[in-house]
């Protein structure tokens, strides 16, 4: 599903990551780790071209994301993302947070139609009975698309039991809530895969549980996921592939009985012995 | 004290026995006017300097753009407003052979003009929203102008509330020297109610106290305003 292939990034003359090659299928669990500093945020953020790579090639759905002329936002919308720091939208109740990006993409798509539609009802003006194009036609509305797609946001809610909290804003939500709620953002839009950026460095250690759970129940339903974390755990728990990834490489690269049990690379066993 | 009586009663005879008062209100119209009129459209033009101004300039496109708008901020911010009315009166609009009432030119000019000031403004209340905030919308998959409209301004204007009040308030006071291109302002009001009777104490001391009373009112109206945004703030 993502092919990364050579992928490279440099802040300036510091080289963050160094040629890492790496696929991850569909549903698959990749969990990153490594120390800080080693890329491993870099490497996350470089899959949605958050950051935009500087040399190499990621191929989401068979197209080159980080050639700069692809219209990023396109794919993205198939790429959910959670950050470490939430980053709900301040400004907006949670049910509107959830359906900010849904609603926005379908307005669009149907604000296209429609103006395609008009272009085709004048240039049909000039043009004899049967050689009329087609009309593209129009199955639902804006207060529909909202409407659903609060529907649709109140069943997420209700996923993880805050359907209470629908209309309030995000500042009033725990730190545990406010994440779960950011998971499901990314759900709304029915992506192929999620990005996790340390999604619970940020929490009291009680919280780091129940977005944990939410985590493994997304990968029980065969979510595809990369998850940039420290919860070795979870990692051993869920994942079905591990990547080691310090000074911009990947160092190891196995699933997670060999990765903890049966480590080969110096650094790794190293790095395992301090945080195990 | 006798005198002042006499003074205050010739003013009341002019304002109200010769109907001074409909070149009050109609001075007081143009006043709100220009400085409500030339706020949006200072609103607008710096919110786009300012978006301008924090798109991240690794191609030629932004790069010219930002140019162009530290080209205008220097010019509005580096002239007097007086002098940029008159060049825009006597100068400008001449040359390109546009016709415009000294209203209109002033509404325009307050309006080019405030647009360099709360461009500033409105930058450095982008700057306080949270990065996170324009991240997420890029991750959702909005467009940088779509997450700044959604996202990212609507929280910079309620940081920058006071600020912008500020603005508007300078606005509705210097809009006393569009006198200068013809406009009929509370300022020619008063002025015309002095000349007429030969008496100006008490026509400015009431055209301060109208100046104060509208300041006030607006202070207020900010204030009720900023209350209503902080709502997504607070913790209930």
């Amino acid at each position: 599903m993502i092919d990364v292939i050579n992928l490279e990034k440099k802040f300036g003359d510091n080289q963050v990551l160094d040629k890492i090659s790496v696929t991850v299928e569909k549903g698959d669990i990749m969990v990153v780790i490594g120390p800080s500093g080693s890329g491993k945020s870099t490497f996350l953020r470089c899959l949605n071209c958050m950051e935009d790579p500087t040399g190499g090639q990621i191929i989401f759905n068979g197209v080159d994301i980080a050639d700069t002329k692809v219209d990023i936002n396109i794919h993205r919308r198939h790429m959910g993302m959670v950050f470490q720091h939430f980053n709900l939208f301040n400004n907006k109740t949670v049910v509107q947070n959830i359906m900010l990006a849904p609603v926005y993409v379908q307005c669009q798509d149907l604000r296209k139609i429609k103006r395609k539609n008009f272009c085709l009802k004048f240039t049909n003006l000039f043009k004899s009975g049967d050689k009329k194009q087609e009309l593209t036609p129009i199955t639902t509305s804006k207060a529909e698309i909202v409407k659903n797609a609060r529907e649709e946001a109140i069943d997420l809610l209700k996923r993880i039991g805050l359907e209470d909290k629908a209309d309030v804003y995000p500042s009033t939500l725990s730190g545990g809530q406010k994440q779960r709620v950011a998971i499901v953002r990314a759900l709304a839009m029915k992506p192929d895969v999620i990005l996790f950026d340390e999604p619970t460095s940020a929490l009291d250690p009680e919280m780091v549980g129940e977005v944990l759970d939410l985590m493994k129940s997304l990968a029980k339903e065969g979510m595809t996921m990369v998850i940039v974390t420290h919860e070795m755990g979870f990692a051993r728990e869920v994942a079905n592939k591990v990547l080691f990834i310090d000074g911009g490489q990947i160092l190891e690269s196995a699933p997670p009985e060999e990765f903890f049990s049966n480590p080969k690379n110096p650094r790794l066993k190293e790095f395992l012995s301090k945080v195990l | 004290m006798g005198n002042f009586q006499q003074k205050i009663d010739k003013f009341i005879d002019i304002f109200i026995g010769q109907n001074g008062y409909v070149k009050v209100v109609e001075g007081l119209k143009n006043t709100l006017l220009i400085a409500i009129v030339g706020l949006i459209i200072g609103i607008l033009i710096g919110t786009l300097i300012a978006t301008v101004r924090v798109i991240p300039k690794y191609k030629t496109l932004p790069k010219v753009l930002n140019g162009i708008c530290s080209f205008y901020v220097a010019l509005f911010r580096g002239t007097p407003i007086v002098v940029q009315l008159l060049v825009f009166y006597y100068v400008l609009l001449p040359i390109m052979g546009v016709h415009m009432t000294g209203v209109q030119v002033s509404i325009l000019v307050f309006g080019l003009n405030s647009g360099a000031y709360i461009s500033e403004t409105m930058r450095s209340g982008i700057m306080s929203v949270d990065g996170g905030q324009m991240e997420a919308g890029r991750a959702v998959g909005l467009s940088f102008g779509t997450t700044m409209m959604k996202i990212v301004i609507p929280q910079a204007i309620k940081n920058i509330l006071p600020t912008l009040g500020n603005e508007f308030i300078a606005l509705i006071k210097e809009t006393s020297v569009v006198s200068f291109v013809g406009a009929a302002d509370l300022y020619v009001a008063f002025n015309n109610i002095g000349s007429n009777s030969y008496e100006f104490m008490v026509p400015y001391l009431v055209m301060a106290l109208i100046y104060i009373a509208l300041v006030l009112i607006i202070s207020l109206g900010i204030k009720i305003m900023e209350r209503s945004l902080r709502k997504s703030d607070r913790r209930n």
